[in-house]
């Protein structure tokens, strides 16, 4: 049984906790509201690009550029894993990390050489016990600054199509967390090189006639794949910062509560407690005074 | 709305403008053009430029925008710009400081940084921007 001081003790350390993780939850909040309006607000050229290059694509044959229709060879994949830069966000970096290792295991069991790109220093940190040897590299997102990861995107998207001229890797592959809605986001597998048009984009009905492409076909692809990439970096970024702020409000609120409910136990396990002793102190005073 | 062009011009960053318009003048990378409604389908490529909305023989906004691709279809004209900024909006001492901030940073950097092709593509639509502000 602990003393009474001790459940005291408690319960203000207790009460403490919750006010940092309500704070969070705040915090969080605030941020998710900021993080959601500029996912959003990047998607409309998402869209219109995709739609462009299906577009695209579907009239280009086999003769595109390697960006698009590969090098012919699917030997060395290259794992993109995007997680959050810091924790404290429910399972929303371990999911991410889960489903990076089934695809990972899933490749080598293949008997592919697998390498692994990390962005966030949490999905590094989590695959470093087991893939360390194969890292290629790790983008921070440390310093960015108020959802602004068009940089950070672009040096990614330098990065991959770089890495695929020289052949470091065959296929690219991006993990992230998809934002559904607050409640859920749902870790995701996409592929970035080869570039595959996005499924049910909407064919462009051209009423028979004939695109006119200035200067040609194969320039407006070489200049709008790279961009595509990028496109779909940051896009993901995004996604992934939104989700990681849902995901802390929601984690931080279930602390919150989890307190609230633990200070209502360890408050009447302390009334309990002060009670027997009064009740203790009682019978020894009469006891004593029956006893004279 | 046969008579009308459905124009929207979007950056990464956000949608500047989507609604019906007469005219549009771009900047193409083989020359400029203008698209009306009804327009044959078209793609090119973008260079540094204004693009120009107009209603009637007026213009009503003037957009410079950096790069990007020009989409034409039968459903409308759509601009994907790298960068766009709405030149009523602009203001040239704004793009000055802008200008001598991104010159710091390429002053920061080594010889070998990829980021000074982006930083330099960045001043020079910078500047553009500034002298198409002038005019």
């Amino acid at each position: 049984m602990p003393s009474l001081k001790d459940l005291k003790n408690r319960i203000g350390s207790v009460k403490s906790t919750q006010k940092i993780t309500k704070a969070m939850q705040l915090v969080a909040a605030a941020k998710l509201k900021r993080a959601q309006d500029a996912a959003t607000a990047a998607r409309p050229y998402a869209e219109r690009l995709a739609a462009v290059l299906a577009n695209l694509a579907a009239t280009t044959g086999q003769g595109g550029p390697k960006l698009l229709t590969g090098n012919g060879s699917d030997q060395t994949h290259l794992i993109v894993v995007m997680t959050a830069e810091r924790g404290l966000a429910g399972g929303f970096n371990a999911y991410v990390a889960k489903l990076a290792r089934q695809k990972i295991q899933q490749l080598q069991s293949e008997g592919k050489t697998v390498k692994v790109l990390t962005i966030g220093k949490k999905g590094r940190e989590v695959l470093a016990r087991e893939y360390s040897a194969q890292f290629a590299g790790h983008i921070s997102l440390a310093d960015v600054k108020s959802n602004n990861f068009t940089d950070a995107a672009l040096s990614v998207g330098q990065m991959l199509t770089k890495g695929f001229e020289n052949g470091e890797f065959d296929v690219a592959t991006l993990i992230y967390s998809q934002f559904k809605n607050v409640l859920s986001q749902v870790p995701t597998a996409q592929q970035l090189i080869p570039a595959t048009a996005p499924a049910g984009a909407p064919a462009i009905d051209l009423g028979g006639a004939q695109y006119i492409y200035e200067p040609s076909e194969e320039a407006i692809l070489e200049t709008l794949l790279p961009r595509y990439i990028n496109t779909q970096i940051l896009s993901a970024m995004l996604e992934s910062s939104a989700g990681e702020q849902a995901s802390r409000m929601t984690a931080m609120d279930n602390a919150t509560r989890n307190a609230k409910d633990l200070i209502k136990a360890l408050n009447l396990k302390y009334n309990r407690a002060r009670q027997a002793q009064i009740t203790k102190e009682l019978i020894e005073i009469i006891s004593g005074a029956e006893a004279l | 709305m046969a008579d009308k062009l459905h124009f929207s011009l979007v950056s990464p960053a956000r949608e500047l403008f989507s609604g019906e318009v007469d005219h549009v003048i771009a900047p193409g990378t083989e020359g400029e053009f203008g698209v009306l409604v009804n327009h044959a389908p078209f793609m090119t490529t973008l260079k540094n430029g204004v693009v120009r909305v107009l209603e009637g023989d007026v213009v009503r906004y003037r957009f410079y925008v950096r790069g990007g691709f020009a989409d034409v279809t039968p459903a409308g004209l759509t601009i994907l710009a790298e960068e766009a900024r709405n030149l009523s909006d602009a203001n040239a001492q704004e793009i000055d400081v802008e200008i001598e901030a991104a010159r710091i940073k390429l002053l920061e950097l080594d010889a070998g940084d990829t980021k000074r092709a982006v930083l330099e593509h960045q001043i020079s639509y910078l500047e553009g921007l500034r002298t198409a502000l002038a005019n």
